[in-house]
């Protein structure tokens, strides 16, 4: 492979402009390396080059991202880069959200690999984990000697486009990406390991550790039912017969939306189940009993309910990662309201 | 409560005029195996094929692996209350003809079973590519419901299983393990200073085709109970569930858990593991109230100091799994729990749908939805007319050259949470 030309994105500090006084200057571009650059590219030696430094000022970037991003991205296109590395940005948390959100455009935009590096703690890698490799580097610039080797190193390894290896071994913040590994010892074994160590008070380390859980605050009553227009929701899989949209039995990669009118009841012959996560038969030969169209039409008739949605949404709650449910949700919530509903029945399984 | 369990070592798997070991070769008389099945006018008709380590076979659509065992001495029969008279068992000796089992499949019940490669990169995930495998692909009578299948498929497996497990009563075996439970009185003077633990072993038991039974008891109808950890040696516990593959315990799972095995390895040196609390995963908010208050209750009336407790299937028993973590925890007794992870197939969503701060020591049997491509086989025991269909695949999974994309989950035993496998994950 010849050369691979990298662009560097700093800030005004660390291309010796000046300090918070001088942060609100513009994106700026100059051929070649700008400060740390240089010990990046001592890393490098002859794999690399950084071919333009991009400089902008951290006050003039998070009061103007939308632009700033826009000019920074056409400086990056002019020099057609091949690799992109931003920082590092240590603690300076407008520096790590502008490194941040600059890889991300550049890697959304260019599709050329991106890199950049902070302290863990910096904002910047909060917002970012989940979209970026970023090295994790000390909590000043005094650490710089550290940082610069690890960065370079990750920088080529994804210019040459090979896989990392895990967070620990490569020195970047975990993205939270779960990958499968097989290891020397049954779970079993594990488990029992673990137990004996945390029942001596020994330090341990879980292999999941628990999430911050998002738990969704039920809505306030609905006051009024009789002008309320209703809609049923389900993840239990209700779908018209056939299962037109394939919905998969598990891990359902896809919401279905079907039309309700003309049917006053669903029957085994109209609808059934695509979910393949509970015996079927008792939802196949009634499928109301999930979607609950029969005693909705039924109230519907006595008043009691404003109106029905024309269409159900379906999909299969089975296997369905929390990411993709809720994607769906997200989604499906944005008809509804447009559709003038005001209430959802959601039915599960 | 003492058994020795004589394991026979099965090499070799062939078909004979006469049920024997010899020589490390388990012979199976397939007239006999078919004959015992068909008894059940359930089932239209039965095939007995063998599948062995290394072969490029694949079996599917899998709905449990039993492991062939006899009770040579000691009290009641294996599968009790299913296969044998209801007699309290696990003392005595038992003999397993080891390396072998018996894999139920044929068409389709539920769409949570699994397949079975016997090489390839799918043989990595599954224990059940390691041994010498008597399948039985069922052919169900026409027109019998979803619950009736299964619960024929069901009996079937056990009683393959019971009658080619008599083999190995005269047979010699190879090595004898010994495990022993005493009292919690005896054990508490005999061990004074060392920690109490338990195992507290969730069972499936969601219903409508995910159940569990204990002695033959539907355990979705049980409160929390203690067992001596050699009663689940001899078939107290046997799977009847259609959760997807990866996760389901299987009847071999049960007799084989290495939870159970590894905690009695630390018996006596890093603890006195007490017994085997078992509990279900009922779907009712009520009863999965009342099941972890009463586990809870349990290892705070044996005075625990820690436990160990497993989860089987994943979403709904997530809850089952965090309330008795937390329950039992807030009793002052130290939990590791085992779980597996639905982390979409990218594995960047959360892994399970509940969690608590309190579950700090987890242990994890891995993405199952993580995706593989599992090629070609020269021969296929079942059928692969519902691959496209079954938990894990979706539409095009099965692809025109024979080899099926789809995630692990398809795969019996890939993600199990009893710790059976090596595999874990780890975050990027």
């Amino acid at each position: 492979m010849s050369e691979i030309k990298v662009v560097h994105y700093i800030n005004q500090f660390f291309a010796g402009i000046g300090g918070e006084e001088k942060a609100d200057v513009k994106p700026e571009l100059r051929e070649g390396t700008v400060g740390p650059g240089m010990a990046l590219e001592a890393v490098f030696k002859d794999d690399a080059k950084i071919v333009a430094t991009v400089i902008c000022g951290d006050s003039y970037y998070n009061e103007n991202i939308e632009s700033a991003t826009a000019e920074i991205l056409e400086m990056v296109k002019q020099s057609k880069p091949d690799l992109f590395i931003a920082g590092p940005a240590f603690n300076a948390g407008r520096y790590g959200v502008a490194c941040g959100s600059v890889c991300k455009a550049v890697k959304d935009e260019l599709n050329i690999p991106v890199v950049t590096a902070m302290y863990p703690e910096n904002p910047g890698a909060d917002l970012f984990k989940k979209d970026l490799i970023i090295v994790e580097t000390g909590n000043s610039a005094a650490t710089m000697r550290k940082a610069a080797p690890l960065l370079a190193g990750v920088a080529l390894k994804l210019a040459h486009g090979e896989e990392l290896a895990g967070p620990e071994e490569e020195g970047y913040i975990p993205r939270g990406i779960r990958k499968n590994v097989f290891l020397e010892e049954t779970g079993a074994r594990r488990a029992v390991d673990m137990l004996v160590k945390k029942i001596n008070g020994e330090s341990f380390k879980t292999e999941y550790p628990m999430p911050e859980f998002d738990r969704v605050p039920p809505n306030p009553a609905v006051k009024d039912m009789s002008k309320a227009k209703l809609a049923l929701v389900t993840s239990g899989g209700i779908v018209p017969k056939g299962n037109p949209d394939h919905i998969e039995s598990s891990s359902a990669s896809k919401y279905g939306k079907y039309d309700l009118e003309g049917f006053d009841v669903l029957t085994s012959e109209s609808h059934e189940t695509a979910h393949g996560g509970y015996d079927p038969v008792y939802a196949n030969l009634d499928p109301n009993r999930v979607l609950p169209l029969d005693v909705v039409r039924d109230m519907v008739k006595e008043g009691k309910i404003g109106s029905l949605h024309r269409y159900h949404y379906a999909t299969v709650g089975n296997g369905t990662s929390v990411a993709n449910a809720k994607k769906y949700a997200a989604s499906l919530s944005k008809d509804l309201i447009a559709d003038g509903v005001s209430a959802v029945i959601l039915t599960s399984t | 409560m003492r058994l020795e369990l004589g394991k026979i070592k099965i090499n070799d798997v062939q078909f004979g005029d006469e049920m024997k070991v010899d020589k490390g070769t388990l012979y199976v008389n397939k007239a006999a195996i078919a004959e015992l099945v068909l008894e059940d006018e359930h089932i239209k008709s039965v095939e007995v094929e063998l599948a062995k380590p290394g072969e490029e076979t694949r079996i599917t659509p899998v709905k449990d692996v039993i492991e062939p065992r006899v009770k040579v001495s000691g009290n009641g029969g294996v599968f009790p209350g299913l296969i044998n008279k209801v007699a309290t068992v696990g003392e005595g000796r038992t003999h397993v003809l080891s390396g072998a089992a018996v894999v139920t499949c044929g068409r389709i019940v539920g769409f949570q079973e699994g397949i079975i490669d016997m090489s390839g990169p799918g043989a990595e995930y599954t224990p059940f590519s390691k041994l010498n495998n008597i399948c039985l692909v069922i052919e169900p009578a026409d027109n019998l419901l979803q619950h009736d299948y299964e619960a024929a498929a069901r009996m079937a497996g056990l009683k393959a299983a019971a009658l080619i497990g008599k083999a190995g009563l005269d047979a010699t075996p190879d090595e004898v393990e010994v495990y022993e439970t005493k009292t919690l009185k005896e054990s508490t003077a005999e061990l004074p200073g060392l920690p109490r633990v338990a195992y507290v072993y969730m069972l499936q038991t969601q219903g409508l085709l995910h159940d569990t039974y204990v002695y033959g008891v539907d355990a979705k109808k049980i409160v929390p109970t203690i067992l001596y950890p050699t009663e689940v040696m001899d078939g107290a516990i046997a799977s009847g569930n259609c959760v997807s593959a990866c996760d389901k315990n299987t009847t071999y799972h049960h007799q084989n858990n290495p939870v159970i095995k590894e905690m009695y390895a630390n018996h006596g040196k890093d603890f006195n593991f007490v017994g085997v609390i078992v509990t279900n995963e009922n779907v009712y908010l009520a009863d999965k109230e009342r099941s972890s208050d009463w586990s809870a209750k349990l290892c705070e009336y044996l005075g625990l100091d820690a436990a160990i407790i497993s989860q089987e299937g994943f979403g709904n028993p997530d809850t089952d799994l965090i309330m008795n973590c937390k329950k039992i925890e807030e009793k002052g007794v130290k939990t590791v729990i085992i779980t597996n992870e639905y982390a979409g197939r990218d594995g960047a969503s959360q892994s399970l749908a509940d969690a608590d701060p309190k579950a700090d020591a987890v242990v994890t049997g891995g993405n199952s939805n993580e995706l593989i491509t599992l090629p070609a086989m020269k021969r296929v025991i079942g059928t692969l007319a519902f691959t496209d269909r079954i938990a894990g695949s979706f539409d095009g999974s099965m692809k025109p050259d024979g080899s099926i994309e789809a995630e692990i989950q398809v795969i019996t035993g890939a993600t199990n949470e009893i710790g059976f496998n090596k595999m874990s994950a780890v975050s990027y």
